[in-house]
C-alpha cells in the first residue's frame, strides 16, 4: 500500500480508538490518560497489532504534544500568581519535593539503575498530575473550600520547581560535564528569573505582540511563538518544555483566557498522541516484571503525598477533614510524570525497563488519585467513628 | 462587611464572607466567567454543602433579590400609614417582552396605576429611574401600589 495511505489508515485508526477510551474514560468518571498508555501499549511493538507508518509522524506530534502541555499550563498561571504562591507555600513545596522525590530515587538506586535513572524517577513520582487535580477538586465541588488554595499553592510550587527540574534532567541526560550542566542550569534560572521579571511588570506588552482579534492569526502566532521559543531553548539544552512554559507564564490577561481556549483542543489532541506514543515505546511483555515494585511505589508515593497535604494544610488551620482532603487531591501523578520520563527514555540515557515502571507507576496511580480523593471524606468518617468506642468505656468529665 | 478574598491559581478567585451564624457565604468567579455560589457545611466549615454554578444572569438575579429584601422592608415600613398600598417586586425574565426597551414602552403608572419606585440591577439599586431607562433581563423592579394595581403590573410586565 502506498505509505501516506498507511499513514492516514493507521493514524485515524489510533485517533478513533482514542476517542472511544476518552469516551469511556468519560463515562466512569476518570482522567482519560491511563487510558491512552493503555493504548499505546496496545498498538506498540510487542502488542497485539504492530504500527510502522504512523511513527515519524507520531513522533513529532508527541514533541508538539509536551510543548502544547507546558504552554497551557504556564498560561493557566499569571506569573504574580506564581510569585505570591512561591512565597506563600515554599515551606510546604519543600516537604513535599523530600517526601515524594526520594522513593523514587530509593527505587531506581536500590534496584541499580544509577544516579541518572534516581534523577528521573524521583522526578517521576515527585510531581503530582495538576491536571488531574484540578479536574477533581472541580468535579467534586471543591471549589469553595478551605483546603483548596493550599492544594493549589502545591501544586503552583511544583509546576514552577519543573521549570528548574527539566533542565537540571535535560543536562544531565546529555551527558553534559558537571561544569556544563552548572552552566546551563545557571542559563535557566537566568532565563526563569528575567521571564517572571518580564512577565510582571510588562506581560501586557508579550500580551499585546502576541494578540489578535483574528482567531486564524491568533491561532498561528501563539503556535508560531511556542514553537520557535520551545526551540531555541532546546537548542540552548534548557528543555523545550520549560521553553514553552516560560511563554506561557509572560502571556497574560485576556490574551491568556482566549489563548487557553483556542489551544486547548489542540493540545488534547496532540497530548493524547504522546500519551500513546509513550505507551508505543513501551513493550507490555516488560510490564509485568516491574509490576510488584511499581505497586509499592505506588502504595508509599500515596502515603507520602497524604502526609504532604496533610501537613501542609494542618499549618493553614485546616480541621481533619480537610487535611484528608488535600492529602489525597494530590495523590495523582499523570502527564508530567511521563513528560519527564519520555524526556529520559528518548535520551536513551536510562534502560528501557524505567520506562516500563514509570508507564505503570502512572497508570496506578492516575486510577488511584482520584479513586483516594473521593473516598477520602468516607474513610475519615469511619475511622472518626471506629476509636471513639474506646475512650466511651471510661467516662470523661463531660468532653466529648 | 468583611469580604474574604482568596485568589486561587489557575482557577480565579474566590471572595466570601462568614455569617453570624459561623457559615462561609460566597462565590467563586472563575477564569473563564463561570460563577459558583459556595455555602459552608455547618459540620465542617471547610468543606461546602453545595457548591452551586450559576450563569452570570442568575447570578446577577439573586443578588437583586438578596439586595430587594432591605429595600421593600423599607417601603413597606413608609406605606405602613397608608392602607391598601404595598409593595412588590417584578423580576424581568429572558424573553419578556420589556427585555431590552426603554421604561416608558410599559405605560405601567397610566395602565395599572401602581408607579415603579426603584429597579435592581447586579445588586445596585437604581432608584426613580427615569422613562428612558432601558430594562433588561435580570432586572428586579419594585412596584409600589394598590392591590388590584399591582396584579395589573404584573399582567402588563408579563403580556406586554
Amino acid at each position: 500500500m502506498h505509505t501516506t495511505a498507511l499513514t492516514l489508515i493507521e493514524l485515524g485508526a489510533i485517533l478513533l480508538f482514542l476517542g472511544i477510551l476518552g469516551r469511556l474514560a468519560g463515562r466512569i468518571g476518570l482522567s482519560p490518560i491511563p487510558l491512552y498508555l493503555i493504548g499505546g501499549l496496545f498498538f506498540g511493538q510487542g502488542g497485539f497489532i504492530e504500527l510502522e507508518g504512523v511513527l515519524e509522524f507520531s513522533e513529532v506530534a508527541s514533541e508538539i504534544g509536551v510543548v502544547l502541555l507546558l504552554l497551557l499550563l504556564g498560561l493557566e498561571y499569571t506569573a504574580k500568581e506564581l510569585v505570591t504562591g512561591l512565597r506563600q507555600s515554599w515551606l510546604a513545596g519543600i516537604v513535599d519535593f523530600v517526601l515524594n522525590f526520594t522513593p523514587g530515587a530509593l527505587v531506581a538506586v536500590i534496584l541499580g539503575w544509577g544516579p541518572v535513572a534516581a534523577l528521573v524517577m524521583g522526578g517521576v513520582t515527585y510531581i503530582s498530575s495538576s491536571g488531574i487535580a484540578a479536574k477533581v477538586i472541580g468535579d467534586l465541588g471543591r471549589l469553595g473550600n478551605r483546603e483548596t488554595p493550599t492544594v493549589l499553592a502545591i501544586l503552583v510550587f511544583e509546576d514552577l520547581a519543573m521549570a528548574v527540574y527539566l533542565p537540571v534532567l535535560t543536562a544531565v541526560l546529555a551527558g553534559l560535564s558537571f561544569a556544563g550542566g552548572l552552566g546551563t542550569v545557571g542559563i535557566s534560572l537566568l532565563v526563569v528569573t528575567l521571564v517572571l521579571i518580564v512577565a510582571l511588570r510588562w506581560g501586557n506588552v508579550v500580551s499585546a505582540i502576541v494578540d489578535s482579534s483574528d482567531r486564524e492569526v491568533f491561532l498561528l502566532t501563539l503556535i508560531g511563538a511556542a514553537l520557535l521559543v520551545a526551540g531555541l531553548a532546546s537548542a540552548l539544552q534548557v528543555s523545550a518544555a520549560v521553553g514553552a512554559f516560560l511563554l506561557g507564564i509572560a502571556i497574560s490577561g485576556a490574551t491568556a483566557e482566549n489563548a487557553a481556549r483556542i489551544l486547548e483542543p489542540l493540545r488534547d489532541l496532540f497530548a493524547a498522541i504522546f500519551f500513546v506514543v509513550f505507551g508505543l515505546s513501551t513493550d507490555p511483555s516488560s510490564i509485568p516484571p516491574v509490576l510488584g515494585v511499581a505497586l509499592l511505589l505506588a502504595l508509599a508515593t500515596s502515603v507520602t503525598k497524604i502526609a504532604t497535604g496533610w501537613w501542609a494544610a494542618g499549618r493553614q488551620g485546616i480541621g481533619r477533614m480537610g487535611r484528608a482532603r488535600a492529602g489525597t487531591a494530590l495523590v495523582a501523578r499523570g502527564e508530567f510524570s511521563i513528560v519527564i520520563a519520555g524526556l529520559a527514555v528518548t535520551s536513551g540515557a536510562v534502560l528501557p525497563e524505567l520506562a516500563a515502571l514509570a508507564t505503570t507507576y502512572v497508570l496506578l496511580m492516575a486510577v488511584l488519585g482520584p479513586v483516594l480523593a473521593r473516598l477520602a471524606e468516607p474513610a475519615m468518617e469511619l475511622t472518626d467513628r471506629l476509636p471513639k468506642r474506646r475512650p466511651r468505656a471510661v467516662p470523661a468529665n463531660g468532653s466529648t | 462587611m468583611n469580604v474574604i478574598e482568596t485568589r486561587l491559581p489557575g482557577i480565579g478567585v474566590r471572595r466570601e464572607i462568614v455569617t453570624g451564624s459561623g457559615r462561609r457565604v460566597g462565590i467563586v468567579a472563575q477564569r473563564d466567567g463561570d460563577l459558583d455560589l459556595i455555602i459552608s457545611k455547618a459540620s465542617d466549615p471547610d468543606a461546602c454543602v453545595a457548591s452551586i454554578p450559576l450563569t452570570p444572569d442568575e447570578a446577577a438575579t439573586i443578588g437583586n433579590l438578596l439586595g430587594s429584601r432591605q429595600l421593600v422592608a423599607q417601603l413597606t415600613e413608609e406605606h405602613r400609614d397608608l392602607p391598601g398600598v404595598s409593595t412588590r417586586q417584578f423580576l424581568i425574565e429572558r424573553g419578556s417582552p420589556f427585555d431590552g426597551r426603554p421604561l416608558a414602552d410599559t405605560r405601567m403608572r397610566s395602565r395599572s396605576g401602581a408607579s415603579l419606585v426603584a429597579v435592581l440591577r447586579s445588586g445596585q439599586v437604581q432608584a426613580s429611574p427615569t422613562p428612558d431607562f432601558t430594562l433588561t433581563a435580570g432586572d428586579l423592579l419594585v412596584v409600589v401600589g394598590t392591590s388590584e394595581g399591582l396584579d395589573a403590573a404584573a399582567d402588563i410586565l408579563r403580556n406586554g
